[in-house]
């Protein structure tokens, strides 16, 4: 009995490779630390300057050419956000049905794949910066840079879902003599359409969200009038703005949420 | 366009038989599902295939409507070689096939009447099947079709939300929305319990019957085939080893197609 318990395998053997890795990791972490001048001393002397800075910011700067400077930019803001999501989504659909394996041929589905994974390479700020330099300062680069954030987001879950959608109920359809086209609208987007709807929702929640983002790299709305009022240390300003970016991301997350309960 | 064109008309006369001839189909080469099938089945009554999980029933089914290729042989129906068409053509035929399938296959988040029309996808053009804009007689046709499988107080309720055997009668109406010149079941009983699977079958039988389709239907329960057949095939590792009408059918058939005997007694 004894010798058959000391040569079975002990169940759980070191894992020696994960505990080497962990090591190594935590050994790194030091080093970049101090190489960055990463310290306490200096965390907690930055601090002191932070109650200097929030004194400036109160209270919060309502001037009547300041709300029209803000009101101004948020609305941009909104537009922005508003057209990336409708032509972003209207290109994710046919990008995220092309790229369902179980719809697409095979060599379309694979460059689909392709031009999804270079979409969703750089953050949307990165992105913007590119699209200003293209295109130009203003709104319009802010629109491009993030439709490319949508596409690259909605069709890579689309495609996904398609992925996972019932193929039985998709071959019945197929069996009727339908033509292409008629499957996807009656045999797959039925399938999709909640979890597509959920995408969409978030996405316009997120373009909300970015659309201050790019402002601060010259794409237009309510980022660049934020940039500006850092720029002039109208910090009071810039508490203005920062509050009514909160307001509206608030606003997009339950009009989003309203969204999804719709489509269950 | 011709997609908007009237189905043919549901031709008494019309040749609905359909022949196959050498049909071999193989997954993996050097491993035939289907071994050389030469079947002709008239155009009326209901046929059976008979015989044990895997042995290509279900291969032999949806080759006939080519939801499954088949490697070689011909399927001819209504004047074509089924098995040679491509895109377009295929889908015209295809309009002719109606199928009732083991698990139902009704789109899930759409209601029962939108199932049953789905069987005019072949004849609407695609914006009228998006917005649901089917043309009246279609319409009307589907309420009548519902009647008759017995389900018209439940048109608009989502297909999610019915039983199994409420699931297959939208099935079928389905198929008989098609004016279907042959309908295939592929085991349209399997999920279903005992005395809902007679049901299924006598509806299959009865509305095939009135409008003279001819039914290929493949059965794992052997008492159901007897019952409701016209004739029997049974099949065996990809062969044909029994072809008859039901009384014809015995213990010594049985055993050819299944193998093994402690099961008879």
């Amino acid at each position: 009995m004894i010798e058959a318990a000391s040569s079975r395998a002990t169940p759980f053997p070191p894992n020696w490779l994960a505990r080497i890795g962990l090591l190594a990791l935590a050994l790194y972490v030091v080093y970049a630390c101090s190489t960055l001048d990463i310290t306490w001393a200096r965390f907690v002397e930055g601090l002191g300057h932070a109650p200097r800075f929030i004194s400036r910011m109160l209270p919060p700067d309502v001037a009547p050419d300041k709300l029209q400077l803000l009101r101004h930019g948020m609305i941009e803001s909104l537009q922005i956000a508003i057209l990336a999501t409708v032509f972003g989504i209207a290109l994710s659909l046919p990008l995220g049905l092309a790229a369902a394996r179980n719809l697409s041929p095979g060599p379309l589905a694979w460059l689909s794949r392709t031009l999804i994974a270079l979409l969703r390479t750089f953050h949307p700020v990165i992105v913007a910066i590119l699209c200003v330099k293209a295109i130009g300062f203003g709104a319009l680069a802010g629109v491009v840079a993030l439709i490319v954030a949508s596409m690259g987001f909605v069709s890579k879950l689309l495609a996904d879902a398609v992925e996972e959608m019932s193929m039985q109920q998709v071959e019945a359809v197929h069996a009727t003599g339908a033509p292409f086209l008629s499957v996807i609208v009656i045999g797959v987007l039925p399938q999709v359409m909640p979890r597509f709807v959920g995408f969409c929702a978030y996405q316009l929640d997120s373009n909300l969200r970015n659309s201050a983002l790019v402002g601060l790299v010259g794409g237009g709305g309510i980022g660049a009038t934020l940039f500006t009022a850092f720029q002039r240390f109208d910090y009071d300003f810039v508490l203005t703005i920062v509050l009514a970016i909160v307001a509206i991301v608030m606003i997009g997350e339950i009009v989003a949420g309203w969204m999804r309960s719709l489509f269950q | 366009m011709d997609a908007s064109a009237p189905s043919p008309p549901a031709a008494t006369g019309l040749d609905r038989s359909l022949v196959i001839r050498r049909l071999t189909k193989h997954y993996r080469a050097g491993a035939p599902v289907l071994k050389n099938i030469t079947l002709t089945v008239e155009g009326r009554g209901v046929t059976a295939i008979i015989g044990p999980s895997g042995t290509g029933k279900s291969t032999l089914v949806r080759c006939i409507n080519r939801l499954i290729d088949p490697s070689a042989g011909e399927i001819l129906f209504l004047g074509q070689d089924l098995a040679k068409l491509h895109g377009r053509a295929l889908r015209k035929a295809r309009r002719h096939i109606g199928m009732v399938f083991q698990e139902f296959n009704l789109v899930e988040r759409l209601s029962v009447i939108e199932n049953v029309l789905t069987g005019r996808l072949g004849y609407v053009p695609v914006w009228r099947a998006w917005l649901r804009k089917f043309p009246a007689e279609d319409v009307d046709r589907a309420f009548r079709l519902l009647d008759a499988v017995g389900l018209s107080d439940l048109a608009t309720r989502r297909a999610d939300r019915l039983s199994g055997g409420q699931r297959q009668r939208v099935g079928i109406a389905r198929a008989l929305m098609q004016h279907p010149d042959l309908i295939l079941a592929d085991e349209p009983t399997s999920s279903l319990d005992p005395k809902t699977s007679v049901e299924i079958m006598e509806l299959i039988a009865r509305r095939a019957g009135e409008h003279e389709i001819p039914v290929i239907v493949n059965l794992h329960n052997v008492e159901l085939a007897r019952r409701f057949a016209d004739r029997i095939v049974g099949l065996s590792k990809g062969e044909i080893v029994f072809d008859g009408p039901p009384h014809r059918l015995e213990d010594t058939h049985l055993l050819a197609i299944y193998g093994g005997e402690g099961w008879l007694e």
